[in-house]
């Protein structure tokens, strides 16, 4: 199984690569939109902030690559944190900025939202998660994740609202159609119960 | 619910990991790297690992020590010492910190917390502030608590929270490792002042030191160094702890048993 994890200057790419590299992926750290090419699964990272983010993205050719290998040739996709909120249509962070648009929807600020708890959300937080979910095959309801963020994605269509977390408000905590998928907590920062997300996402098959 | 995070701190001091007193008297504790492979299989909540010699000794922070440390931990890393520039936030980054902690810089220099916060985001950037009590008075310190900056610490911490800091690391010189419990006066004035979480930090000696910290001062996490290294207490054990006075804790999938304190690994 080969895994790309796309590397456009946002984050900290070496705790997803090694979670990775623990479940015998084979892992490229894709530097250039071709090497999506020979990748089974694609994952999108990123911390920071949005705009900087899509701008990076676009300049670089990754959107290109994106439409090919993702929407036309069906490969499966993971953004984590900023690279879920990316998969949207809009976000609101320091402007407006447009997204990617494979999951129609759009980013706003916790507190926009209606959360009046201390921001960002960070730390251990508990998720529940519609059934038969593929991305949380063995994990038990409630299980705690990492999160750390400040926006939040609200998905046009809720039946792409796979999972949520309570801060305050209901916080979209995973997302999901067909065969591209967002987790808005950091897997490659839960521990165990992250490393299975990852597992489950290399493992997950186009029906 | 969000939970109330446990966090070991690890002092780093040439090649091993130390703890003082009041920033002082600093004692060997280990080596760095089984203390974090140690922690990671326990499935601590998160780690803040500082470098406490760098910003003293003018040290660029060690990106390749780093990087091995990084390959063992698969919880939130949080990187501090000796940070001045936002070149060397990327290093760090790059080399698996997922959060930095600024400190002695930010008194010559407080827009670097807004260019940091700008480039990767206000949930990267930590802003460490460590108070000396003079009396009824507060005032912080810098370069490893070397130095009095002058600077009122609720004052310093709002300014540091506008500026985009996503969390405040606030130490009590004073208590640091004296195990006699937090400055809940001090930790109470911060937490009620900004609206980012504070994590409470310096004097932790026992369990009910951090249940204080979260109940009557307001603090979103605790952070502690010398009852892990020096007692049988671990962070299970505060956690379990927590949990029976209340407070929303994460339940670690790892059960430890009460005696297998990280001191006996690192001895």
């Amino acid at each position: 199984m080969k895994v790309a994890i796309i590397n456009y200057g946002m984050g900290n790419l070496g705790s997803v690569r090694r979670s990775l590299e623990n479940l015998d992926a084979d892992v490229i750290i894709a530097e250039h939109p071709k090497q999506l090419l020979d990748a089974n699964r694609v994952i999108l990272p990123g911390v920071g902030a949005f705009g900087e983010g899509m701008k990076k993205l676009c300049s670089e050719g990754w959107i290109e690559s994106l439409q090919v290998q993702v929407i036309e040739q069906g490969k499966p996709l993971l953004g984590i944190c900023l690279g879920m909120q990316m998969l949207s249509s809009l976000s609101e962070e320091n402007g407006l900025n447009k997204g990617l648009n494979f999951i129609p929807g759009k980013v706003l600020r916790l507190d926009q939202l209606g959360c009046c708890f201390r921001l960002p959300h960070v730390g251990w937080n508990d998720v529940n998660y519609q059934e038969n979910v593929s991305l949380f095959k063995k994990i038990p309801q409630q299980t705690d994740f990492y999160f750390v963020h400040s926006y939040a994605f609200i998905a046009d269509d809720p039946a792409n609202i796979i999972a949520t977390s309570a801060y305050d408000i209901s916080v979209t905590a995973a997302v999901r159609k067909n065969h591209i998928f967002g987790t808005q907590f950091h897997p490659e920062k839960s521990s165990k119960a992250g490393r299975q997300i990852l597992k489950n996402f290399i493992e997950f098959t186009v029906c | 619910m969000l939970k109330v995070r446990v966090i070991p701190t690890l002092l780093w001091k040439d090649f091993g990991l130390v703890k003082g007193v009041g920033f002082d008297s600093w004692r060997r504790v280990g080596p760095v790297l089984p203390a974090i492979k140690v922690y990671n299989s326990r499935e601590v909540d998160e780690l803040i690992l500082v470098d406490i010699i760098a910003s003293r000794e003018g040290n660029n922070p060690d990106h390749d020590s780093l990087n091995d440390f990084a390959d063992e931990c698969f919880v939130p890393l949080t990187v501090g010492g000796g940070i001045t520039d936002l070149k060397q936030i990327v290093f760090l980054l790059h080399a698996g910190a997922d959060k930095v902690s600024l400190n002695s810089v930010l008194f010559d220099n407080p827009n670097l917390v807004n260019d940091a916060a700008y480039q990767f985001g206000v949930q990267c950037i930590v802003a460490s502030i460590d108070v000396h009590r003079f009396e009824d008075r507060f005032t912080c310190l810098s370069h490893s608590g070397t130095r009095n900056s002058q600077y009122e610490p609720v004052v310093w911490a709002r300014e540091l929270a506008d500026r985009g800091a996503g969390e405040i690391l606030l130490t009590s010189v004073d208590r640091d490792g004296t195990m006699q419990g937090y400055d809940l006066e001090l930790i109470e004035k911060v937490t009620s002042a900004v609206k980012i979480p504070v994590i409470a930090s310096g004097g932790a000696g026992n369990y009910q030191h951090m249940i204080d910290a979260v109940k009557q001062a307001g603090a979103s996490a605790v952070a502690a160094a010398s009852i892990f290294h020096f007692t049988e207490q671990t962070p299970s054990g505060a956690k379990a702890a927590m949990k029976a006075a209340g407070i929303p804790v994460r339940q670690s999938l790892y059960s430890s048993s009460p005696s297998d304190g990280i001191q006996i690994i690192l001895n």
